[in-house]
């Protein structure tokens, strides 16, 4: 086989670049410049106002000794470990009940997916609103049968569970991605299943997860992401159970109210960063952060490999 | 491992560091002669929206029809973060007014806004004009990088019809007296609950920060070496002992489920101005919020109560605060703008008229019209009183004060055994904190 001449390689070469070009361009520009100065910042003390200067790795020392991290640290581990399973199952479980209506399977659909639409920061006011304790029409519900209901957001022991409810009502958008997964299972796999006599639970089991169980490992890495940056949500909860939602501007100084139990990881980065001007320990902490999330999605991918179609 | 990755990882953060460490250093401004005519366009970047943006735009005009060849461009709605982006990326106002004096020390320290004593100096411009407190919170380390616009005093409040029913008339004036009270003031359910609060003590309700409380016992925040003193200033165990047992009275789980149930601080709702809580700190802006919302509350107001007769009278004294971009376009109008809205008498007398705040020179505050309102009267006295006093700057803003507030709310909530190794440790965590900001 006789070598194509140079031109010819250079030309198809130039030709497969261009193409390339856009995603490359897109990737360098929105991904790598930004990670690469967000790795750059986190060895310097930096304000944003001034010339950055290069510190080392004073930065990562100084999380070793940072009570605050630790605190924002458990709250946001807390958050991965309730908020993104009871998230997954809450959304698996709504659509298999989905899938069984026989009428008005439509507008259920539409009614549950709804709440996804709602803007964080809006949805977030209006429950801080339903559930506030004395005045919300929830604990007057509750108390109406007989129930004494908790302070919610203004409890250090609720505020989380809380903000977890305030997930699961804005499950909508977790909930299509199964509704389509579990559409998508045979039914020839149930109709055997029947006929050798296995239950809803068996079938539910040995078939229905095992087929969706790309769907479960996606939902699980785009869910441990995401609550690592869990942010607006804590933040508006937090300022307007306070009673104190700032006004005229500003970043409230009320993050993590009551008692430091909503004060997550971002959190902690937004204050450092920009309300203590310290861009560098805020770039620190962002790396950290990315290094976690890239962490944990490595391990749970390499657990389940599922995306790659090999056994779990 | 590809051992060409830490080349790759190094060409990348070499690349980054050429490509970010582009942050323009200061200039070097050189002021015109004295009498030179200042002309041109400058532009106001302020936080205000709404009616009190229009306040700020009746005043430019003023000023604008006092000065024909300087035209005021502004821009209202933009807060300290979005300053602080533009004069990082090589923009920014020529003149930036900002709600917080917690950012003097980082734009004075990094040279965000540039030293305006050279324009002082020049225009021989009295800064005796201002009170102490006020020319304590507008610099950092000598550099005199602001000017205040306005002011905020803190004072008490109080309900006359709730302390009618508790046959009191006075308000209190000591903290002993502030508890007795607050405890006559209380009002409970049948079942025990609470009713009506004398005085709600959390730190973390509406203004009841530790920065607003301290001139009530004379506390000191820093020394004077720029560490914390909490631990070693005997006057913050004053306060946090004095709290903690009115906490107590009233049971913290009580008093949390009480306030869980109050409206915001800012809206009709608000816990005093609904007669729910009978004592309350706050400051004379609340006194415009009263008048629009429930003008028939009938109330009183007066300096907060102190540990001490010879502390009474002070309060928190804080405010608005103006400097000049170091990325000023045109740095001699800005400065005879910001001359104008913080030392020209009438302009200051009409903005305080306006957006019912405290006036800072010593001819506004005197002025007859603003002296009438006998309530806006008692804060201007707060303002003016040697007791008061406020959070000094830091480089790190707010840090060192929302640190010691996570404490104390620790503290209230009864997580604290040890009152001496919480103080220590606090000062540890402060002065930890407060070196982010260098």
């Amino acid at each position: 086989m006789t070598a194509k001449p140079l031109g010819v390689r250079v030309r198809k070469g130039a030709t497969t670049f261009s193409f390339l070009a856009p995603a490359l361009i897109g990737i360098a520009v929105f991904f790598l410049y930004p990670l690469g100065s967000a790795v750059y910042f986190s060895f310097t003390k930096f304000d944003l106002l001034s010339v950055p200067e290069w510190v080392g790795l004073d930065n990562y020392r100084r999380m070793a000794d940072d009570p605050f991290l630790l605190q924002s640290i458990r709250n946001t581990l807390w958050m991965v470990v309730v908020f993104v399973p009871v998230r997954i199952i809450g959304a698996i479980g709504l659509s298999m009940l989905l899938t069984q209506l026989k009428r008005g399977a439509g507008f259920f659909r539409t009614v549950f997916y709804l709440p996804a639409l709602v803007p964080p920061v809006a949805a977030t006011i209006a429950f801080v609103y339903l559930l506030k304790p004395g005045t919300g029409p929830v604990n007057h519900f509750l108390e109406m049968i007989g129930i004494e209901g908790p302070l919610w957001f203004n409890s250090p022991a609720w505020a989380k569970p809380s903000l977890v409810l305030l997930g699961l009502w804005a499950i909508g958008d977790l909930m299509v991605i199964f509704l389509a997964a579990v559409l998508g299972v045979p039914a020839s796999l149930y109709e055997a299943a029947e006929l050798d006599g296995a239950n809803a639970w068996q079938r539910f089991r040995s078939i229905t997860l095992p087929t969706i169980q790309p769907v479960v490992l996606f939902a699980a890495v785009t869910g441990v992401i995401y609550t690592l940056q869990y942010f607006d949500q804590a933040a508006v909860a937090g300022s307007i159970a306070s009673g104190q939602a700032t006004v005229g501007g500003g970043i409230s100084s009320n993050f993590g109210f009551p008692e430091g139990s909503t004060f997550t990881y971002p959190l902690w980065l937004y204050t450092v960063g920009f309300r203590y001007s310290a861009l560098g320990y805020a770039n620190a902490l962002a790396i950290g952060l990315f290094v976690v999330a890239l962490g944990v999605t490595l391990i749970l991918l390499r657990r389940a490999k599922a995306f790659t179609g090999e056994e779990s | 491992m590809n051992k060409r990755f830490p080349r790759a990882l190094f060409a990348l953060i070499t690349t980054a560091a050429l490509a970010t460490a582009c942050t323009p250093a200061p200039k070097e401004n050189k002021i015109a002669d004295p009498g030179t005519e200042v002309a041109g366009t400058v532009e106001l970047w302020h936080f205000f929206t709404e009616r009190e943006a229009a306040a700020i735009d009746q005043v430019v005009k003023d000023f604008e029809a006092e000065h024909p060849k300087i035209k005021v461009t502004i821009k209202s709605g933009q807060d300290d973060s979005k300053v602080t982006q533009a004069i990082g990326a090589g923009n920014g106002p020529d003149v930036g007014l900002s709600y917080s004096t917690d950012i003097v020390g980082k734009f004075c320290s990094s040279g965000a806004w540039v030293d305006l004593k050279q324009y002082v100096d020049r225009d021989k411009v009295d800064l005796n004009q201002l009170n102490a407190t006020t020319r304590s919170y507008t610099e950092f380390q000598g550099k005199r990088c602001a000017m205040p616009f306005l002011a905020d005093a803190y004072g008490m409040f109080y309900n006359k019809d709730l302390f009618a029913k508790a046959g009191l008339s006075a308000p209190p004036k000591t903290l002993d007296e502030l508890t007795a009270y607050a405890k006559k003031l209380t009002v409970k359910n049948a079942d025990g609950s609470l009713k009506t609060v004398g005085f709600l003590p959390l730190y973390d309700f509406y203004e009841n920060a530790a920065s607003h409380l301290a001139p009530a016992v004379g506390a000191k925040w820093l020394t004077d070496d720029g560490k914390s003193a909490v631990g070693a200033d005997p006057a913050w165990k004053t306060l946090m002992t004095w709290q903690k047992q009115l906490v107590d009275w009233y049971g913290y789980e009580n008093l949390t489920k009480f306030r869980a149930s109050l409206g915001d601080e800012y809206s009709a709702d608000n816990a005093f101005q609904k007669g729910q809580v009978a004592i309350n700190i706050d400051a004379e802006y609340r006194l415009a919020f009263v008048k629009d919302q429930t003008p028939n509350l009938k109330y009183g107001v007066a300096p907060i109560p102190a540990s001490d007769p010879a502390h009474y009278g002070g309060g928190y004294v804080t405010g608005n605060i103006v400097g000049i971009s170091k990325n000023a376009k045109n740095p001699e109008a800005a400065w005879e703008l910001i001359k104008y809205l913080t030392t020209n008498d009438k302009a200051v007398i009409k903005l305080a008229g306006l957006l019912k705040n405290i006036p800072t020179t010593t001819a506004a505050i005197a002025d007859p019209g603003l002296n009438a309102d006998a309530d806006f009267k008692t804060f201007i006295d707060i303002f003016n009183n040697p007791n008061s006093s406020t959070t000094p700057p830091s480089a790190s803003g707010p840090a060192y004060q929302e640190t010691f507030g996570q404490f104390l709310n620790s503290y209230q909530a009864g997580k604290v055994k040890d009152l001496d190794a919480g103080l220590a440790d606090a000062d540890k965590q402060i002065n930890s904190v407060m070196t982010l900001g260098g």
